[in-house]
């Protein structure tokens, strides 16, 4: 009897899977897909991105839309595994038939993807994948943020004009890749500037003790400490460096952006300076505009991602606006065509190679807030 | 008897080319990633389920084919384009034996002792070879090696069959030769000393048996067969990054083997189909009400699987003699 039951819940089971692929189309709908880690390891990165979207998605429907059509987002978590990403993008091109895609944060993810869709000819814009090789996979693979060489240039160049720190220590994660080119391209743009690496350590994302890497940093008497790694482990870090007592400056890339940095960094993290997409300190008034429309809907402030995810969906809109129709073709050509274009993040225009060309601020951090220093044109 | 291989495989393949016709890439990619789990867990099934080992390593040797076989592949061709999924045959042959020496490198030493030292090793051996990807600049590191050749679409005559026929052909044909393989292993003299083993490693003994010897052979074999499946996952997704051949992924194909039953290759199967399956048919649940309870009920059901049958769902005297009513 029991099993009976159970293997009739299986057989049902599985027969759904194929009956759900047969949705109803909507022809008043223009289908978006989205894909992010909206659980795991990196979770508030897609979460946070996927609420930027979210606010661009619905002031463009509160305006009846484009082309007398109502955009729709399908979001789907892909666990921030890259296999997932492949699965889950095939889902939105082939079974959702999705005109255009957003995602993902981290680039190895978007690199899993991209190839998928530039083979059925879907265009995707990743809003904050710095890696150099995501937008190398095809024509239709856009990024509305800086690569991951100008992101390490800023921090060299930064640490020896403004912090006149020649002597600098690099702390990498080797997990990652990010965390690794950000680290080569800075000690590059350093070492032709003038300065020096004293050190270079590594840890792995996940790791908690930092001590044994910090104490050999220490013996090297460096002026700054560069640190190219996610918010969970610089905070980390901050504390344990200073409680070798440490006290020069970490410096960092736009991983270190999330909240959580000064709930795990505490007092230690205080006057660290990293590069970010944008400040929420800045008097423009779009960002103003924007971040209060934010704390309106979500009733937080809106961090880098968000504003990325954000800026992201609006070049689309645009694109999707500007387009001929709205076939996928049609709307990749727009987004190429993409210049001066004023976002949140700054004027973005997109060159040949699709990357946006675009300027970066450095923050220092100050609690829970991150207080603008300078902005760093290309 | 010597027939019925082929035939399997041919009607696995008219199955193929149903699929090919009636659904779209996506569920394609899931039927393959079936395909690649259900390899997974019978291979696996050999040494935990028949020989009863407990090893927690799989998805280190699945690694190690997947990367091998991708780095052949980019660096040799030995037919041309038009039949490269031969090619794959071959990479996925040598990837296999790569993990099998790497099996029973890791298996000599570890599989003289009794208990649970395999697990604590082949852990360890799947961590080691995880981090050493990570670090292994040529093969892209922690970005993941991409734009790995694989299959191809093929147009004969006015129809264009996707590179989902040759990459399930290829998946059949490896499905069809781990199931056999297994099966005759187990049904055959060599199967029963390796039950003896699982039951009682003394007693088996006492009759003369090498223990050592057949439990490495076991661990070989199965390792070769993880290699192989890793290669597959190569050439369809065209991507490898070092985070998919995680512990959790290791954990994933114990699940299918528990879940089907400890020495069931049905039960491997079935359980592959339904791990797979289960988290993708969730999908259109977090598009209609916006939360990810996916994960959520996924687990939840394994739980309850697990209670409402505890060996697994054809989990009964091993298919030997005994058959349960169920089965």
């Amino acid at each position: 009897m029991m099993d009976n039951l159970i293997r009739f819940v299986l057989v049902t089971m599985l027969s759904l899977a194929f009956l759900t692929g047969c949705q109803k189309e909507n022809a008043n709908e223009i289908l978006i897909g989205q894909f992010g880690s909206l659980t795991g390891n990196e979770a508030t990165f897609g979460i946070s991105t996927d609420k930027g979207i979210q606010l661009a998605i619905e002031e463009i429907n509160k305006v009846g839309g484009i082309k007398g059509k109502i955009l729709k987002v399908i979001t789907l978590d892909d666990q921030g595994k890259a296999e997932e990403a492949a699965q889950v993008v095939t889902r939105l091109i082939t079974q959702n038939k999705v005109v255009a895609l957003l995602g993902e944060v981290a680039s190895s993810r978007s690199l899993a993807a991209a190839p998928i869709a530039q083979q059925n000819q879907i265009p995707m814009i990743t809003p904050s994948s710095t890696n150099p090789k995501v937008t190398e996979i095809g024509d239709y693979i856009f990024r509305v943020c800086f690569i991951d060489p100008f992101q390490g240039t800023v921090m060299a160049k930064f640490a020896i004009e403004n912090l006149a720190a020649k002597k600098i220590a690099v702390l990498r994660d080797v997990k990652s890749d990010y965390s690794v080119g950000l680290a080569n391209f800075f000690t590059e743009t350093l070492v032709k500037m003038g300065g020096e690496i004293v050190a270079d350590v590594s840890y792995q994302g996940g790791d908690v003790d930092f001590k044994a890497q910090l104490t050999e940093i220490k013996g090297k008497n460096p002026d700054a400490i560069f640190v190219p790694g996610y918010y969970t482990e610089v905070g980390l870090i901050a504390r344990q460096a200073r409680q070798l007592d440490i006290t020069v400056p970490l410096l960092g890339g736009d991983g270190w952006d999330s909240s959580k940095l000064s709930e795990i960094g505490q007092d230690s993290i205080n006057g660290s300076y990293f590069s970010n997409h944008y400040t929420n300190e800045s008097q423009e008034p779009m960002v103003q505009d924007f971040i209060n429309k934010f704390k309106a809907k979500f009733n937080e402030t809106p961090d880098g991602l968000a504003a990325m995810g954000y800026d992201a969906a609006k070049v689309l809109i645009a694109a999707m606006q500007n387009a001929a129709n709205l076939t996928p073709k049609s709307i990749r050509d727009e987004i190429a065509k993409t210049k001066d274009f004023q976002m949140v993040t700054g004027k973005i225009s997109l060159d040949e190679q699709r990357n946006a060309v675009k300027s970066a601020v450095v923050v220092k951090v100050d609690g829970p807030n991150f207080k603008y220093v300078t902005t760093v044109n290309p | 008897m010597i027939k019925r291989p082929l035939l399997t495989f041919l009607a696995l393949l008219v199955v193929g080319l149903a699929f090919e016709f009636s659904v779209n890439a996506y569920i394609q990619l899931t039927i393959i990633y079936v395909c690649v789990n259900m390899i997974l867990a019978m291979s696996l099934n050999l040494v935990s389920g028949y020989t009863g080992q407990f090893s927690l390593g799989h998805a280190g040797f699945m690694a190690i084919g997947a990367y091998v076989s991708a780095f052949l592949a980019f660096h040799f061709t030995i037919f041309p384009e038009s039949l490269n999924f031969l090619n794959f045959i071959i990479f996925g042959l040598i990837a296999g034996m790569v993990s099998g020496f790497a099996g029973w490198l890791v298996g000599t030493p570890s599989l003289r002792l009794k208990g649970d030292y395999l697990a604590i090793v082949t852990l360890g051996f799947g961590e080691i070879i995880r981090v050493v990807l990570l670090n292994l600049e040529t093969v892209g590191g922690a970005r993941g090696y991409y734009g790995i050749p694989g299959f191809v679409n093929y147009t004969f005559a006015g129809i264009t069959l996707s590179r989902f026929v040759s990459g399930f052909g290829v998946s059949a044909f490896w499905l069809v030769i781990t199931f056999f393989l297994i099966y005759r292993l187990v049904y055959s003299s060599h199967g029963r000393v390796l039950i003896s083993v699982k039951e009682d490693e003394v007693a088996s003994e006492a009759m003369g048996i090498n223990v050592t010897r057949m439990k490495v052979w076991a661990f070989v074999i199965s390792s070769f067969l993880a290699g192989i499946a890793g290669s597959l996952f190569a050439h369809y997704t065209n991507y490898l990054n070092p985070s998919t051949f995680s512990f959790n992924q290791s954990v994933n194909v114990v699940i299918m083997v528990v879940l089907g039953g400890m020495g069931s290759l049905t039960g491997s199967i079935v359980a592959a189909i339904i791990v797979t399956l289960l988290p993708e048919l969730l999908r259109p649940l977090q598009e209609i009400t916006g939360v990810d309870l996916r994960m959520v009920i996924y687990s939840f059901s394994l739980i309850l699987l697990m209670i409402l049958k505890p060996n697994g769902l054809f989990g009964q005297g091993l298919g030997h003699g005994k058959k349960s009513k169920a089965a």
